[in-house]
């Protein structure tokens, strides 16, 4: 086993973002910086202003669809390149497509720093994959013991039966979720046969991405599409609509009449954001890892040393610590739950404030702050 | 207990009043009588004492949960309240069974109360091996009574009323009671047969049986000006204007030679007052009055703060009673030999009140004294004289009212016209997270004032006050950010921050109190409005408050 070496560490937090001092990179910088890796393309981990990014193939169409024209070089999930002695590969994070981890190694030293990851099946990426490493730098979004999620096909179940008994009384279910990755998610798993299914502008231009990716989707149609067609409400009884949470309680909802609500979130565990995001349906639904599964990941890579990043960095750093494994943390700017809360709902006043629709500007304006949605 | 708990989470997720009126009564129409004999216990507020301590359940969970203590109160931390907590920490069933809910109640409630710690703690886990998440949350509930459900009274009494065919009326005065059945003796739980008396036919008149009290009238709140009274109410002759009493509402009923004293929450409180007991026996069998329990010293109340410091006491001994005594402040009669008189109306009511107590001169019970006025601006200034006089305003009762049932309008209206809470502008120097559906938002703050006037350059913010409502979720929101922004230290789950925050507090009551820091307690504090306009330095001052204590007030150390 390669010896560990505190006063000469693979990656170290800056003030830009966790950087490699042999290989002179970042890896999600939140500032800007000459090189970047980018393990996926939500906001708060993919931003502009790089000089020059490495990311996965399978994520190079929604990573271009969200940062537009930039220098951007692509490895296959375990190629490797070498950059400045350090050797550079990519490996499969579960969390949403083209999500990786960043293995980098010196001299026989391994670090993989997780990005964000999950290691429940999902159909729309490929599957987490534990890699070997002496540190591996862990995010610990959900990480307390409440948060287990149930089995994706149960989830599904309670989606299509929501569907299902909404369609049946000529009610649109609108089902709120974050535009990039979960909406992907809950399109590949809902039972398409129970009714027409319609997107918000936020949503379309990603689903579209994800199919010239080769991620196969059921057929969808756009809410606007029809309003500009002057469709009456009845035109949209039964469907279901996928919106980002942005678009709760703004105007744009007025056009389906009679609706039911839900929200997909892994928040909706818990009573209290469920009655706050006053929604009929709290869907438990999260594209990070919960308690077991990121204890179980950290296990799986036989790490010695352990960097925790945003979420309850505090908690498992110290479970961690009385479980034999050398922790600490990292502050990054990722979304953080804690201060993400004020802030998220500084963002959901914002949007109910301001009118929405579907046109392109606004989309983009719903796909911007932190992930797991709007969630308290 | 399966579909209790499925009931409880589809009310929890229902907003429409319909919506819960249709599952109840879906509910009922396919539970077995014993079962729903409980349910309607339950969802009527009916609260066994709490049977097991919040300690033993903790350390139960994190046993089976397999978590170390610090875990668990970060978990609990994060969800803000115990039972969801141990729901989401324990591990799957090992088995589902499905016990039906009187003999959950039965079998494994019941008999967990007065059970050493060990035995309760193998008892939960036995009872959580075999439930679901759901079962777990509401059967943790019930075990420590906390249980709160969002339907009120009047939609389980029309579910019944749906399901049976017998008028909502007559149900909700059947109910009346139900909920303390509990209590009352250990042998008469709600059983089948209770359930199946809720819902009977309509048999021999509406006679209440045992010491069934009446459903409460209650009033509703006055909040127009002075000037709008001749309009909307007509001439003061039209109503019975009486002084409006701070105590403890009550019932008093005395039949078959027996007295039962009720609050408005229908607890049973007859043995905390030995006084009403005694007067009660001096009235001939069917009469029930309705009133005001108050400490009554040297002809005049006492602070509410003495009759509270007494109900919190468990023994009642001779110098308690000395220090404290109770009387009934008498404002209606309901029954009088043994007939329902809530339809004679209040006027009339009154007269018999007057003709009984003159009568019977029960010891410890008066009559409310009337409030004469020609008009509503003399009637106004009598009602400046409220605070000084220890009463919280007046009553308006529509002299030709019926007695109604709850908050109904239909036979005639009751007001209560209250005076200005008292107010103060204060500093908010400490923030903790709210429970429940406020869990991971600061919704509890304290409120300090300055102990030095402006300018002195050693003032200090004294705390005086917490308080958690009277903001809107927009406003709770913003401040949230603030508190999140300015924290300067944490404790546990709360915050210090740095002043910036002033507010002005109402509250109903203040008395000097050595207990607290500021020698001043205050009761029932609410936000009123955020002075965004006030700078801190601006805010009140120790000595505004003291200001505001009546002389006498000093009686009460609460
Ligand atoms: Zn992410
Ligand atoms: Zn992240």
């Amino acid at each position: 086993m390669p010896i560990q070496s505190p006063d000469n560490p693979l990656i170290i937090a800056r003030p830009e973002g966790l950087y490699c001092p042999a290989g002179d990179f970042y890896i999600d910088p939140w500032r800007p910086v000459a090189r970047a890796i980018i393990t996926h393309a939500h906001s708060d981990h993919a931003r502009v202003g790089h000089g020059h990014y490495l990311a996965t193939q399978a994520g190079e169409q929604v990573l271009r669809h969200r940062l537009g024209d930039i220098a951007l070089q692509t490895l296959r999930y375990g190629e490797a390149v070498s950059h400045n002695g350090v050797r550079i590969s990519l490996h499969p994070a579960g969390h949403v497509l083209g999500s990786a981890q960043v293995r980098i190694e010196v001299a026989g030293e391994v670090w993989v720093a997780s990005g964000d990851y999950k290691v429940e099946p999902d159909p729309t990426c490929a599957a987490f994959e534990p890699v070997r490493c002496d540190t591996f730098i862990t995010e610990s979004t959900f990480g307390l013991p409440i948060y287990r999620w149930q089995h994706s096909d149960a989830l599904f179940a309670e989606i299509n039966q929501w569907w299902r008994a909404n369609a049946a009384q000529g009610r649109v279910s609108v089902l709120f979720c974050y535009a990039f990755g979960k909406a992907q998610r809950i399109l590949r798993g809902v039972d398409a046969s129970i009714g027409p299914i319609l997107t918000h502008g936020a949503v379309a231009p990603l689903n579209d991405a994800y199919r010239a990716s080769g991620v196969a989707l059921p057929a969808t149609r756009r809410v606007a599409e029809l309003a500009a067609r002057g469709e009456n409400k009845a035109a949209y009884a039964g469907a279901l609509v996928l919106a980002p949470p942005s678009a709760a309680g703004s105007t744009w909802m007025r056009r389906f009449g009679d609706y039911s609500d839900a929200f997909a979130s892994g928040w909706m565990l818990l009573r209290g954001a469920r009655r706050r995001r006053g929604v009929e349906r709290g869907f438990v639904m999260s594209d990070h890892a919960d308690w077991p599964g990121l204890l179980w990941a950290i296990e799986q890579t036989g790490a010695q040393q352990v960097y925790v990043t945003h979420g309850q960095t505090g908690v498992l750093t110290r479970w961690l610590g009385e479980h034999g494994i050398a922790a600490h943390t990292f502050h990054t700017q990722y979304g953080d739950e804690d201060e993400g809360v004020g802030q998220q709902q500084d963002e959901a006043t914002q949007a109910a404030a301001a009118p929405m629709d579907d046109a392109a500007d606004s989309a983009h304006r719903a796909e911007q702050g932190p992930e797991e949605g709007a969630a308290p | 207990m399966k579909q209790f708990a499925a009931l409880y989470a589809e009310l929890d997720t229902l907003t429409a009043s319909n919506a819960k009126l249709a599952a109840l009564t879906s509910y009922f129409a396919a539970t077995p009588a014993a079962d729903a004999a409980w349910a309607v216990y339950f969802l009527a507020g009916g609260k066994p004492r709490q049977v097991v301590p919040a300690k033993v359940l903790r350390q139960a969970a994190q046993a089976a949960a397999g978590l170390p203590e610090w875990l668990f109160d970060e978990c609990y931390d994060a969800v803000g309240d115990l039972a969801e907590t141990i729901s989401l920490v324990l591990p799957p069933a090992s088995s589902t069974v499905d016990i039906p809910l009187a003999q959950w109640v039965a079998d494994t409630l019941l008999p967990l109360r007065g059970e050493p710690p060990e035995v309760q703690h193998a008892a939960l886990s036995r009872m959580w091996q075999q439930q679901n998440r759901l079962e777990r949350f509401v059967g943790i509930k019930l075990i420590t009574g906390s249980l709160r459900v969002g339907v009120s009274r009047l939609l389980v009494t029309r579910a019944l009323a749906a399901v049976s065919g017998i008028d909502a009326k007559l149900v909700a005065q059947r109910l009346v009671g139900y909920t303390a059945q509990a209590v009352v003796a250990g042998k008469a739980l709600p059983d089948a047969a209770a359930y199946l008396a809720l819902i009977a036919p309509a048999g021999n008149g509406g006679v209440q049986r045992g010491g069934q009290p009446y459903p409460f009238f209650l009033a509703h709140p006055w909040q127009q000006d002075v000037a709008a009274m001749a309009a909307q109410l007509g001439s003061p002759a039209q109503w019975q204007v009486e002084w409006k009493w701070d105590g403890i509402r009550a019932q008093l009923v005395k039949r078959a030679g027996d007295v039962w004293v009720w609050s408005r929450g229908e607890d049973l409180v007859t043995e905390r007052f030995p006084e009403l007991q005694a007067a009660g026996a001096t009235l001939p069998d069917g009469t029930v009055l309705d009133g005001e329990i108050l400490v009554w010293l040297d002809g005049q109340v006492a602070p509410f703060a003495l009759l509270q410091q007494r109900i919190g006491r468990k023994n009642l001994g001779a110098k308690v009673l000395a220090a404290a005594p109770v009387i009934l402040l008498a404002y209606d009669i309901l029954e009088w030999q043994g007939v329902d008189q809530r339809t004679l109306p209040q006027h009339a009511r009154r007269a018999l009140l007057e003709q009984v107590l003159a009568d019977y001169h029960p010891p410890g019970i008066q009559r409310s004294p009337l409030v004469a006025g020609d008009d509503w601006a003399q009637l106004a200034t009598l009602h400046t004289s409220s605070r000084a006089r220890g009463v919280e305003g007046m009553m308006l009762k529509a002299r030709d009212a019926a007695y109604g049932i709850g908050r109904t309008k239909d036979v005639g209206t009751w007001w209560k016209w209250k005076i200005d809470p008292y107010s103060i502008d204060a500093v908010l120097i400490y923030a903790q997270a709210g429970h429940g559906r406020r869990a991971s938002l600061y919704t509890d703050y304290t409120f300090a004032v300055w102990d030095k006037p402006q300018g002195d350059a050693t003032r200090a913010l004294v705390p005086f006050a917490k308080a958690y409502s009277g903001l809107t979720d927009e406003e709770i929101r913003k401040v949230d950010a603030i508190v999140r922004r300015t924290t300067v230290e944490k404790f546990g789950p709360v915050r210090s921050v740095t002043p910036t925050l002033v507010f002005e507090l109402g509250f109903e009551g203040i008395a000097a109190s050595s207990r607290h820091k500021s020698g001043i307690a205050v009761r029932f504090p609410r936000m009123l409005r955020w002075r965004q306009d006030k700078p801190v330095a601006e805010a009140d001052t120790l000595a505004d408050l003291q200001m505001l204590l009546q002389p006498g007030s000093t009686a009460a150390n609460a």
